[in-house]
Order: structure tokens, then sequence, then C-alpha cells
């Protein structure tokens, strides 16, 4: 007697069958693509550094990428020291490394108008080098704005304050307002801006509105977001921190002086 | 002949899924702040309708009626799988805006609603076009959101740009409330007004 289609065992039989079908074929193109996908990734941090470095354009296809990145150094610093430290940078995600409490370093009271909360005692720099001199330094930021965590890259000249290029390759701030932040122009501004004033204290900030240009502070500021107060602070209060003492200082100071020791 | 063109054809007007049966918004109010967008999930949602209404209609004599829907939800989520997967190794910049909207085809109606109400009864190939139409329906308003969401509120289609926008330094003010999903109401409501004005059977009766 066969049996009814609507009997306990066939339910069963029929369940199982469905299941091991739909796994075989879901694992199987998981598996067939991944390598595929995780070049993609390579590809795209390296393309996201370039970008917000502002050594490539946005459209650039693999192999100027790949030439473009080669010419980069990266090193693990040790944030609070400002010294390298020998760890393999491939394999270190400074976001996975935030969540981990060993590597995990909360923000100080001090700190705590950034909006950032905590922050990976080790990071990941870039360096572009010329004739063993560093010519160019690439760090990773984030901040808070207002409905996301925006995470970008800042490149500065070696004189530690100049910036070359500014991004964030990632947030999820309001289309047209805070989202604004990849507008072209925008980002565009940052460049030949000083982040420390004479005193080596960061200065560099997001205002309201536009920027005077007779302003003696004009070189240390940036147009805000017209209709974007939360993102605009936001900006402007974690590049503040990660420019402190307790962020990138050390690092940059180390840099800075080299050439007088 | 005329029956296979109605199964294709008539979810795009006539039965439109969004416009008369009114599934799917979610998605429709969320990818389609571009058309490149857009146009991908359409493609995705296209694959997936289809290849669903197919498997599910040939196995459809076999599915005990108790799981029935936890079989077409397997189904269903296995492709929705298979094409994000796809996306990701091969469309990589658009996969990421997309993020977690292509694994939400699972949870779109017009799926479900097709697997359900048409490839439970019909055979392999009727419903495998009645998946590519009612696929086609779908896009179509997504398109036509993404079409005058993109063009106003950032003066581009495709990404280039028609409209020379302000922050530019062109001279088009773009309108902030298109990039927002409740513009995508308002379009779609517009649409679903001058749809059922062209095709007078499609108003709802009062009461």
């Amino acid at each position: 007697m066969p049996l009814s289609k609507n009997s306990p065992i066939y339910t069963v039989i029929v369940a199982t069958l469905l299941c091991i079908v739909c796994s075989t074929l879901v694992s199987s193109v998981a598996v067939a693509l991944k390598e595929t996908q995780e070049k993609n990734k390579a590809l795209d941090k390296k393309k996201n550094i370039l970008i917000c470095a502002g050594l490539i354009e946005k459209g650039a296809d693999e192999a100027i990428i790949t030439e473009a990145f080669s010419k980069i150094e990266q090193i693990m610093i040790d944030m609070s020291t400002g010294e390298q430290v020998d760890m393999d940078p491939q394999s270190y995600d400074s976001r996975k490394a935030v969540k981990d409490p060993e590597t995990r370093v909360e923000i100080p009271q001090e700190y705590k108008y950034s909006g950032i909360r905590a922050r990976s005692k080790y990071a990941v720099v870039y360096l572009v080098k010329e004739a063993g001199n560093v010519k160019l330094i690439i760090l990773p930021v984030f901040g808070q704005g207002l409905w996301s965590t925006l995470y970008g890259f800042l490149a500065l000249e070696n004189d530690t304050k100049t910036v070359t290029g500014f991004a964030y390759y990632e947030h999820g701030e309001t289309p047209g307002l805070g989202g604004e932040v990849d507008n072209p122009k925008w980002k565009k501004q940052w460049i030949g801006k000083e982040v420390y004033n004479s005193d080596w204290e960061s200065s560099i900030a997001v205002v309201k509105g536009n920027v005077d240009p007779e302003n003696e502070m004009a070189k240390h500021q940036v147009d805000g977001l017209a209709g974007a107060t939360i993102t605009s602070n936001g900006v402007s209060n974690s590049m503040k921190y990660w420019l402190s003492d307790h962020g990138y200082g050390p690092f940059l100071a180390k840099i800075r002086n080299k050439g007088t020791r | 002949m005329s029956k296979t063109k109605d199964v294709l054809f008539d979810p795009v007007f006539n039965k439109n899924p969004i416009a008369l049966q009114v599934l799917g918004i979610c998605s429709a109010l969320a990818v389609t702040t571009k058309l490149q967008t857009s146009l991908t999930m359409c493609i995705a949602v296209i694959f997936v309708v289809a290849f669903s209404n197919a498997s599910v209609s040939l196995i459809r004599k076999h599915i005990p009626t108790s799981i029935r829907i936890i079989v077409q939800m397997t189904v269903i989520a296995s492709l929705v799988i298979i094409a994000d997967q796809f996306l990701k190794a091969y469309f990589f910049d658009i996969s990421k805006e997309l993020s977690v909207f292509v694994g939400l085809i699972i949870t779109n109606c017009i799926v479900m609603g097709r697997a359900e109400a048409y490839a439970m009864q019909n055979g392999v190939y009727m419903s495998f076009l009645d998946g590519i139409g009612n696929g086609l329906g779908y896009s179509l308003i997504l398109l036509m959101v993404g079409f005058f969401r993109e063009l106003f509120g950032a003066g581009k289609l495709f990404g280039v740009t028609v409209l020379h926008s302000v922050n530019d330094g062109g001279w088009y003010v773009t309108n902030g409330l298109m990039l927002l999903p409740p513009s995508a109401f308002f379009l779609i409501g517009l649409f679903i007004w001058a749809l059922r004005s062209w095709k007078k059977d499609q108003i709802e009766p009062e009461g």
C-alpha cells in the first residue's frame, strides 16, 4: 500500500529529503563562491583606504588598486604609546578587537564628548614612504553619527597636521542630510586643513554653517552639513578625539620627532 | 498561447502585486533611492519568485498539507541565499548597498503569496511564467519609484547627473524627502491612483 501523502512518516521523509537537497545546494554555492567573495572583501578594504587617502578615483579597477596599494606599508601600533608592535596587521580586525575584552580600551570620562565608547588597544596604520621617509600617514577613524557609526580614514602629510584626504567608507546616515559626508565637495574641503594648532592640540572642527575665511581659525575648520547637526558634531568630536593624546597623538608625535632626534 | 501571455503579463498591469494586492511594500520603500539598487533588487526578486514557483510546483503533489508553508519557506530561503551569495561574489558594491534587503526577499509577501496561491495548483512551466510575471510587476513599480526618487532626490539617473544639483555647484535644489522612505509611499500611492483611473475595475467597492 502506498503511503498516504499526509501520513506522518511521509511528512518526515519529504521534510528530510527537502532539507538535504536545499542544504546541499546552498552549501555548494557558498563554497564555490567563497574565494571570489573573500577577494572582493579584501579588495574593497584596500580600495576604501586608497579612496579616502585620495590616492585613487572611485571607479578604479583591480589592477590600479593593487598597484597603488603595493606602495603602502601597514604597521601595527599600540595606541597608548605610539610604538610599533610586532603583530600581523593582515589578520587583525580592529572592529572585533573593540568587542574583545582583552583588547578593548574604554574611553576615559574626559574624552566622552567624542561620542565614542571604546577603541581597540592596537591599530593598523598605513604609511606611504618615499626613499625611506614617511610621506603620508593614513589612520583609520570612526565616530558616532545620528543613526550609525561612521568608519573612515584620515590621511595626513608627514608634518602630521596637514590633511591630504579624509572620507568615510561606511555609514548609515540619512541620505541627503548626514549622508552628505559622502559629498565629494564636502570631502574636498578637508584637504589642506590643519588638524593641530601651534601647541599641538587637536583643533580640527566641523562648524555650524559655513567657515568664515577671514577667521584665523579657518584653517582648522570645515563647513557643517546643512540639516545634519548631529552627524556634523559626531564627525567633529570624534576627529578631535582621534588626534588627542588618547587617540593617535602619541604615534603622530613619534613620527614628528623622528627628524629632530 | 493567450493563456501563457496572460499569466506572464497580467501581473504587470491587471493584477500588479504591489499596486493591486499591495504586497511587498517594505522592500519597495527601502531599496529605491537609486535606480541601480532597484534594478538589482528586481532581478534578484524575479529570479527568486520564478524559481521558487517552479520548484514548489514541481513537488506540489508530494508536499504534505501539514508542512506546506514550511516547505515553501525552505525552498524560498535557499534560493534567496543563493541569490545573495551570487551578488556578494559578482556585484560586491551593489550587494553592500542592498545589505539585508536581499536576505529579506524571504519575507517578501509576493514570493510566498505566489507559491501558495498559484504554484501549488499549477504546472511547472506556467508557475515559472507566473513567477516571472509577478517579478516583472514588482519590478515595474520599483523602477518607477527608483526613477523618480533618484531623479528628484539626487538629480541623477543610474548615477549619471541629469539635473545638476546645488551641492555640486549646479542649479537644482535636491528634494531631501525623496531620499527618505516615506516618499516611496507617496509615489506608490500616486501610481495606484493613476493605474486605477486607467483600469476602473481595480477600484475596490466602498463600504
